[in-house]
């Protein structure tokens, strides 16, 4: 089961940063938000694995999951969406400004021929 | 007076001049002067007791762990400085409001003066010298803005700078020192630091804290070879030039070695470093005055030149040259900022300051003439005015000191300086008021009204008063070099006489005054020597520096920092990967402690999914909406995981966001180009390709390692399940630490997604504003359009479920407590119930229907939050702290109420305002760029008998 976690960490983290290296601003933050999975389910795993024991007290069940690493995570799902949500309008208004949706600065002449 | 509140009044007095504006000028000048008046009738409240010799104290401890303290002392010479500038500044203050045209804005004049006045204040009451350096700060500061009061004047901006960046560099340079000094005597309180003479100048340290120190008085007090920023400094209004540049703010860093004397003075470092920078000042500022054409320009040299005699006297480390500087920044004080007013007047009424146009003002101007001549021959030493008395004691005082060896160095350089300073004197009187009267005057001149000659009257009646009745302010300069020379001297015995005797001092005076009158005989030729004369103009050699400081820092910061997000992003991982690598080598792994556990065939199934889809991403990404499928079915597989894991709550969470997310990145989509063109290389995309797989690797096996390691040390969650229930009343863990044991991150976290929102919201605001309207009105979308936008089933379908989420969200919410749910989920799903009818009804027929603004929404939840949390201190319990209690309604079974569940509403409310705040804005683009919404919420509607126009084909103009 870790290996199957650890492994999926890997597969979305190595995808994220691929994509984050990319050239225009809509892989970018597909490859940010693949980051953000990589990393909440990183820190959840911190708590470690732990199968049929949610965080919700019971009578008579001694055993549970770690809970503070689910809390912690939860916030963060929900900024993440703030924060993709203020990139997205970041990008969104760098394109619809300039006709443009490259991450990186163009040069003058680029400009001036898209432009034209 | 409490010293607080002298410094504090004019800060708080400060903002009241802006306020009084609109009242008139005379309004806003009279609310200054009252509150300078206020703080200067509260200095001498303390008069008695600092005639008795006392040190006044107040003190209260800010923050003593990094021993800074607002503790404030007044003793003589603080009595005295702060005396010159709330004095000065009364009149200063006065002579303002007839200046200043009616065109400036005086209130904003007055908030900088009282600004500058309360940090001069403060610096010369400071017990604790990193308070001092705050003030020090805020004095240039201040200054800036008044230098550059006249922005339209490039002289006015261009001087503000350079004294900003001059005296800015010297305070950074102070705090090192101060630092130091603090370091050395283990206090930073004056107080502490004054008693440890010996102790101090045994240091080691003693000498870089003397250098860094004295740069930084030397840069305020323009010594050489700092002294080029005064004069640029005089594009100011007139009242400023008085009040800084020869009475206040350059008188700073004289104030600063006089306080430091008795710790810092008497070395030879000192003597060398301070008397040669004064010397070489006092000459070299005196020579340059000659020269100049402007009366304001002679005026700064003037005071480059005195101020270079002040610390030359300071210098030489005895007590009588102590007491002459004294005496010297007082009689200075009064002449200087007299004399700057005439300049002034002058100008005020013939508009212009150049000597060569002036001339014969003595018969237009006769009560300025008189004003002028007192205050410029005091300033040349002529008996019966005060500056001979310290002109006097300063010859002396030079003819005693030994310099490199020399005896007579000294001496014939301050004769040389005197002869200089007497011949501008001289100049200054007979070029501009004496001669014929022209009749090419800009303007034809004459004399004021009382209200701008009485300033400086009052000034030029002490310097008489003191030139013929020394006996007057003895006592007073003695009381003062007391408190200057504190346990490190005796106050001498001299008195202050007009008649010492045929000492050589006179002789010295007689050769000066001589010198100069001779001077001004053979001034024309002398001139014009000086004109052909090559001299290196120190503005642009200020200029070149500033320029090839910026260039440096230009080619710094765009080899790294060039535009290229690409890049920041390579660097930024290829630097933690090799973070990583270097920990990896150099930690050490301990053995595994957890068994592993066996995947089942489902997790196997979900795994193999999630990887699928991602790998699809990568391999699809050009294909944009396609990625943004399989970007759900990720998040679907993470969401599956947890429940997997034991997490329904962020299981819940993460299904919601998901949905909210792909909502937001398909508005996007529907903007921007749906596919991704082949830009980058093979060999580029095989190297991100490989950084990549590394961080992936480095990733897997940071996870991998500690999913089967227990942490070392007792995770705090043991803490968190005990208590839930018993202290939080909540059977849902998760929950629980949310709203209660970890409330006021979560606080802080609703800010920050409500600040997220309204952040999209202004972008989108100022999108709308600009261009962009422009082009979003004329584009054409990319792709066919939907004939029925607004299809009747899914209006039909939403409306239906519309009360169904609200009370699966109303459930999820009560229930969060104690099952699965809380605020946040609730949240999320009451708004992607109200995404629905946007998508289904539209946007007008949905944005109509609503009640609330969802900035109100948001407002309304962090208060909540906030409030509840606020609510525990009526019990006086911190911030947050909850309580909870069962109650029972019949008919109802026993429920719980819990002050955890209002502040999870603020959460939930919260939520609400911020997901459907960032999604409207991205709509409201939307609606503006296509053709504007349909009243109707379907456009094709059986009940309606004519069914409207195919929209395919809008007639706008129709009607």
């Amino acid at each position: 089961m870790e290996v199957l976690v650890a492994s999926a960490i890997g597969v979305l983290t190595a995808a994220g940063i691929y994509l984050v290296l990319r050239l225009r601003t809509f892989p970018v933050i597909l490859g940010m938000s693949l980051l953000t999975y990589a990393v909440n389910v990183f820190l959840f795993a911190s708590g470690r694995l732990t199968i049929g024991a949610p965080p919700i007290l019971r009578d008579g069940v001694t055993t549970y999951t770690d809970p503070l690493p689910q809390a912690l995570v939860l916030t963060a799902i929900v900024i993440s969406f703030g924060m993709t949500a203020v990139v997205v309008m970041i990008g969104l208004g760098a394109f619809l400004g300039s006709d443009d949706d490259h991450v990186d600065d163009q040069p003058q002449g680029a400009d001036a021929e898209q432009q034209s | 007076m409490s010293l607080f509140l002298i410094v504090a009044l004019p800060f708080l007095g400060a903002l009241l001049p802006g306020v009084m504006n609109p009242a008139g000028r005379s309004a806003t000048a009279g609310v200054t002067f009252t509150i300078t008046l206020a703080a200067f009738v509260g200095l001498l409240t303390n008069l008695p007791a600092v005639l008795n010799g006392e040190v006044v104290t107040n003190g209260i401890n800010w923050m003593p762990v990094l021993g800074l303290n607002v503790t404030l002392m007044l003793d003589g010479l603080g009595f005295f400085f702060a005396l010159l500038i709330l004095g000065i500044g009364l009149l200063i203050i006065a002579y303002a409001r007839q200046y200043l045209s009616r065109d400036d804005n005086m209130g904003e004049f007055f908030t900088y003066l009282l600004l500058f006045q309360g940090a001069m204040v403060g610096i010369v009451l400071s017990d604790n010298i990193l308070l001092l350096l705050v003030f020090w700060e805020l004095t240039s500061l201040s200054s800036f803005l008044l230098i550059g009061y006249w922005k339209h004047l490039p002289e006015g901006r261009q001087g503000a700078r350079m004294a900003l960046t001059v005296t800015g560099m010297g305070g950074l340079a102070m705090i090192g020192g101060m630092l130091i000094l603090g370091q050395i005597a283990g206090s930073y309180d004056l107080s502490d630091i004054l008693q440890n003479r010996d102790l101090i100048q045994a240091s080691p340290l003693y000498v870089p804290a003397l250098i860094l120190i004295l740069l930084g008085c030397f840069t305020k007090s323009a010594q050489f070879p700092f002294h080029f920023w005064l004069p640029h400094a005089m594009a100011a209004p007139t009242p400023v030039s008085a009040y800084l540049h020869s009475a206040t703010m350059v008188k700073a860093g004289i104030f600063l070695m006089a306080r430091l004397w008795p710790v810092l003075s008497g070395t030879p470092e000192w003597v060398m470093i301070v008397t040669t920078a004064g010397l070489i000042t006092m000459v070299l500022g005196a020579v340059i005055a000659l020269f100049k054409h402007d009366l304001k320009s002679l005026l700064a040299f003037s005071t480059v030149s005195h101020l270079g005699l002040i610390t030359m006297l300071l210098g030489t480390g005895t007590s009588f040259g102590a007491m002459a500087a004294v005496f010297h920044i007082l009689n200075h004080a009064t002449f200087k900022a007299a004399l700057f007013m005439s300049a002034g007047i002058v100008d005020h009424e013939a508009h212009t300051r150049d000597i060569r146009r002036l001339g014969g003002l003595r018969h237009l101007m006769p009560i300025t003439f008189a004003i002028a001549s007192l205050a410029a021959l005091s300033m040349a030493g002529i008996p019966l005015l005060n500056g001979f008395l310290s002109k006097e004691m300063m010859l002396e005082e030079a003819h005693h000191t030994v310099l490199f060896g020399s005896h007579w160095l000294v001496p014939v350089m301050a004769t040389v300086g005197s002869l200089f300073s007497a011949a501008y004197c001289f100049r200054f009187i007979g070029h501009t008021f004496l001669g014929p009267v022209r009749d090419d005057y800009p303007h034809t001149p004459h004399d004021p009204g009382a209200g701008m000659w009485l300033p400086p009257a009052i000034l030029v009646t002490l310097v008489v008063l003191i030139g013929v009745a020394p006996f007057v302010a003895e006592p007073f300069v003695k009381l003062v070099t007391a408190s200057l020379l504190g346990s490190a001297g005796e106050v001498p015995d001299a008195h202050i006489k007009i008649w010492h005797g045929l000492v050589p001092a006179l002789y010295m005076s007689i050769v000066a005054v001589a010198g100069g009158l001779l001077m001004m005989l053979v001034f024309a030729p002398l001139s014009r020597l000086w004109e052909s004369t090559p001299r290196p103009e120190a503005k642009v050699i200020f200029e070149a520096i500033i320029n090839g400081a910026v260039r440096a820092a230009r080619v710094v910061m765009h080899s790294l920092h060039n535009g290229s997000f690409t890049r920041y992003a390579m660097i930024a991982v290829v630097t933690v990967l090799a973070a990583g690598y270097h920990a990896w080598i150099t930690g050490a792994v301990g053995v595994p402690t957890r068994e592993m556990q066996a995947p089942g065939a489902v997790a196997i199934a979900g795994w193999a999914m999630l990887v699928a889809a991602t790998l699809g991403i990568v391999f699809f990404h050009r294909n944009r909406l396609l990625a943004l499928i399989l970007m759900g079915i990720v998040g679907l597989m993470v969401s599956i995981a947890f429940v997997f894991f034991s997490a329904p709550d962020l299981a819940m969470t993460q299904f919601t966001v998901e949905a909210v997310t792909i909502i937001l990145l398909l508005l996007a989509l529907n903007f921007l180009p749906n596919r991704t063109p082949v830009e980058s290389t093979t060999l580029r995309r095989f190297r991100d390709a490989t950084v990549a797989i590394a961080g992936g690797l480095g990733s897997a096996a940071l996870a991998w390692h500690y999913l089967l390691r227990d942490a070392v040390a007792t995770p705090i969650s043991e803490f968190h399940l005990a208590n839930s229930y018993k202290g939080g009343g909540g059977t849902n863990v998760v929950n629980v630490i949310l709203v209660d044991f970890r409330g006021f991150d979560t606080f802080g976290e609703i800010i920050v997604l409500s600040i997220a929102a309204l952040l999209i919201y202004a972008l989108t605001e100022t999108l709308l504003d600009g261009p962009v309207r422009r082009r979003l009105l004329n584009r054409t979308p990319d792709q066919p359009q939907s004939g029925t936008r607004h299809p009747m089933m899914m209006v039909v379908l939403t409306r239906v479920i519309m009360p169904v989420v609200m009370m699966v969200g109303f459930y999820i919410f009560l229930r969060g407590h104690n099952e699965p749910g809380g605020g946040f989920i609730a949240g999320l799903i009451v708004s992607i119930g109200v995404v629905m009818q946007y998508m289904a009804s539209g946007f007008s027929w949905t944005a109509a229907r609503l009640k609330y603004p969802y900035h109100g929404v948001i407002g309304a939840g962090v208060l909540v939050a906030g409030f509840t949390g606020m609510g525990s201190w009526f019990l006086e319990k911190p911030f947050l702290t909850s309580d909870f209690t069962y109650v029972r309604i019949p008919p109802f079974e026993k429920f719980e109420l819990a002050t955890a569940a209002l502040f999870d509403l603020g959460v939930f409310l919260a939520v609400v305002g911020a997901v459907m705040l960032s999604l409207e804005s991205f709509s409201r683009l939307a609606r503006r760029a296509d053709m504007p919404d349909s009243d109707h919420p379907m456009d094709i509607d059986p009940s309606r008998e004519k069914p409207s126009p195919d929209l395919r084909t809008p007639e706008p103009e129709a009607h």
